[in-house]
């Protein structure tokens, strides 16, 4: 295992490299003043463009300016956000929590919910329940993020009034600025009962219950639709069959042997569970004004605030290295193949 | 003077062929699909004749009635009724189509055709070309498709070409890396080592030989990408990335609506036709594609198809 470990935490290092190699070749797309604003850590700084353009060497070939923005880059400095009056690197960490918090409740309920539909749809495979679900899942995967968030919002918010926008009510967000209410962790459901407060904790669960739902429906089906042919691939294989004709019921067969081999590819998949989440995240936060990092680079982007677009991307690519590299070592974790082979 | 004729051996392709279209029979999920898509096809090429636009100008920019900011309700003049700033829904959603198969379309073939050349090259040749090309891909499947998309159209500047350029930057490495997996495949037959062994040239082997016996799952799989294309452009669109206000596009008509989701005080789904039509047109098109898909999906599947 450990061998492994240092195989596969190695192979982040060059990972990384081509992730900010990407990252940087949009950078060059721009022009030498537009990129300078990369640079700047404080507004007064872009009166003196110039100057920054000789600093960073702008003006250089290729593999200096790379090397030059990556020693920025390491240091956190990414560049001054004009859609937020701060700094991109400020701006991710205060927006971070929202986003935190909507993944906390958003993906144990897709893997839930996958599993769940998945194993049902397998099990009576061709049956009326199979063609139902997989409906379900397909119509989920078909909706566009950012119309079921307004049809959502139309119905509950504007027609019944429950549900609303935002991350918090008016009162909620007072009580916080008045220092009554102490922040920890930037999650409020969490933060609500670490100050053992139930009427912040319903609050902010009323302003979670829609985008969750959202992003739930729209991703449900990619776990689902893995379970589903992982499951029918393991049912029909022979050790079913051999564990079927030692008397096994079908009930033991398919909880003990068929569902523990199936969870394998589920947890193969959750690396591209993450990618969905994080483009979810960028059009949900946006319906919903839930102001979360997704909100940050959406706003960005229609301001033309490049620094923080390139930011975010850069931040997303980081998640997404780091959610694959923690599903290879759960992978080779539970599988031994991967780990001595 | 043969006692027996020569009965002609059914080519593997033609069989397969048959074998996908029986079992595209069985499911009626499929031809589901495939009704939807064959009616979208149809809006889109009967769109000058289901809303006749007006001779001289730009067919894809909608026509608006006056400047008032409310949206108005449907009537005989706007049979799905107008957005905000007075934009006919009808006309929109109907050239809308057109729009999105423009985008999904060309999307689909360019990023094809760069997939099948780089794809080719490197699953021939494999070697040096093929280590940069495997580098290269990992990286972009790095990159959650909408946000890399997204960075490129800011830095190309808003607009639907834009939107086209970043989508077929960031979806060529599938279809090169389905392709080159393909070649691995075909290029180790025995009829590729006896065509190399009469001398025929590398061009010849690789467009005569190896392509037409490795682009059938690039072909299936690009052409179901049309709808999660125009999903993401949709996207884009909707974040104000797109089409310029007016222009006959379903993200853009979405986003339009974005002010009047909660109606007037007692009547709260007073406005429901500037987000509800819309957006159907967008869902119903991409679950046509995803339904098509998905039956392929389990018809390709070699571990379940023949159960």
């Amino acid at each position: 295992m450990r061998a492994y470990l240092i195989r596969r935490l190695l192979l982040v290092i060059p990972t990384i490299i081509g992730v900010t190699l990407l990252i940087f070749g949009v950078t060059q797309l721009f022009d030498p003043y537009e990129r300078a604003s990369l640079y700047i850590r404080d507004p007064r700084q872009a009166a003196d463009i110039n100057e920054i353009i000789r600093k960073y060497g702008l003006d250089q070939p290729f593999y200096i300016q790379y090397f030059n923005w990556m020693s920025q880059v390491l240091r956190g400095n990414l560049g001054w956000s004009q859609s937020m009056h701060m700094s991109v690197l400020e701006a991710l960490v205060t927006h971070l929590p929202a986003t935190a918090e909507l993944a906390l409740y958003s993906a144990p309920l897709i893997i839930i919910f996958g599993i769940f539909l998945g194993k049902l749809s397998a099990v009576n495979k061709d049956k009326a329940i199979d063609h139902a679900t997989r409906v379900v899942a397909i119509i989920g995967w078909s909706l566009p993020s950012f119309w079921l968030g307004i049809v959502l919002l139309a119905v509950f918010y504007g027609g019944l009034g429950i549900f609303p926008p935002g991350r918090l009510s008016p009162w909620a967000e007072a009580m916080i600025a008045s220092g009554e209410f102490k922040v920890y962790t930037g999650l409020y459901t969490i933060d609500a009962i670490l100050n053992l407060n139930p009427a912040v904790f319903l609050d902010a669960l009323m302003h979670l219950v829609l985008p969750v739902t959202t992003i739930v429906t729209i991703n449900v089906a990619l776990i689902m639709r893995i379970m589903r042919s992982s499951m029918l691939e393991q049912l029909g294989k022979t050790y079913i069959i051999a564990a079927r004709a030692r008397g096994l019921t079908s009930k033991e067969v398919i909880d003990k042997h068929a569902t523990k081999n199936a969870l394998i590819s589920v947890i193969t998949i959750s690396g591209i569970l993450t990618a969905g989440l994080l483009s979810g995240m960028v059009i949900t936060e946006t319906v919903f004004e839930f102001k979360g990092v997704g909100y940050f680079a959406a706003n960005a982007a229609t301001q033309l605030d490049i620094p923080a677009v390139l930011g975010f991307a850069l931040f997303a690519g980081l998640v997404f290295v780091i959610a694959n590299l923690i599903v290879d070592i759960l992978y080779a974790y539970i599988d031994p193949r991967i780990r001595l082979g | 003077m043969s006692k027996t004729k020569l009965k002609l051996e059914e080519s593997p392709r033609i069989r397969e062929l048959k074998f996908i279209l029986a079992r595209m029979r069985e499911s009626p999920l499929s031809i589901l699909g495939i009704v939807i898509i064959l009616a979208f096809t149809l809006i889109a090429l009967l769109a000058p004749i289901l809303a006749p636009p007006t001779p001289g100008r730009d067919p894809y920019i909608i026509p608006r009635s006056g400047y008032f900011p409310e949206p108005q309700p449907p009537s005989p003049e706007h049979p799905f009724g107008t957005t905000e700033g007075q934009y006919d829904i009808y006309y929109g959603v109907i050239w809308g189509t057109r729009s999105a198969y423009r985008i999904g379309v060309l999307v689909v073939t360019v990023s094809a055709i760069i997939g099948i050349v780089i794809g080719s090259l490197a699953g021939y040749y494999k070697g040096i070309v093929d280590e940069i090309l495997m580098r290269v891909t990992d990286v972009i499947f790095a990159f959650p498709g909408l946000i890399l998309a997204m960075a490129l159209v800011v830095a190309f500047g808003p607009g639907l070409d834009s939107i086209t350029l970043a989508l077929v930057l960031v979806g060529w490495p599938t279809y090169a890396r389905l392709i080159r997996g393909e070649f691995l495949r075909v290029t180790s037959e025995d009829f590729v080592e006896a065509a190399k062994a009469i001398g025929c040239s590398d061009l010849r082997i690789i467009v005569r030989h190896v392509l037409p016996n490795s682009i059938f799952p690039l072909l299936i799989a690009a052409s179901l990408d049309i709808g999660a294309i125009v999903l993401i452009a949709a996207a884009l669109s909707f974040l104000g990335l797109g089409a310029p206000e007016g222009y006959a596009d379903w993200g853009q008509l979405i986003a339009l609506s974005r002010n009047w989701i909660t109606g007037r005080p007692g009547d709260p789904f007073a406005y429901w036709y500037v987000y509800t039509i819309p957006g159907l047109f967008l869902f119903l098109f991409v679950m046509g594609w995803n339904l098509l898909g998905d039956a392929f999906r389990d018809i390709l599947d070699p571990m379940i198809r023949r159960r």
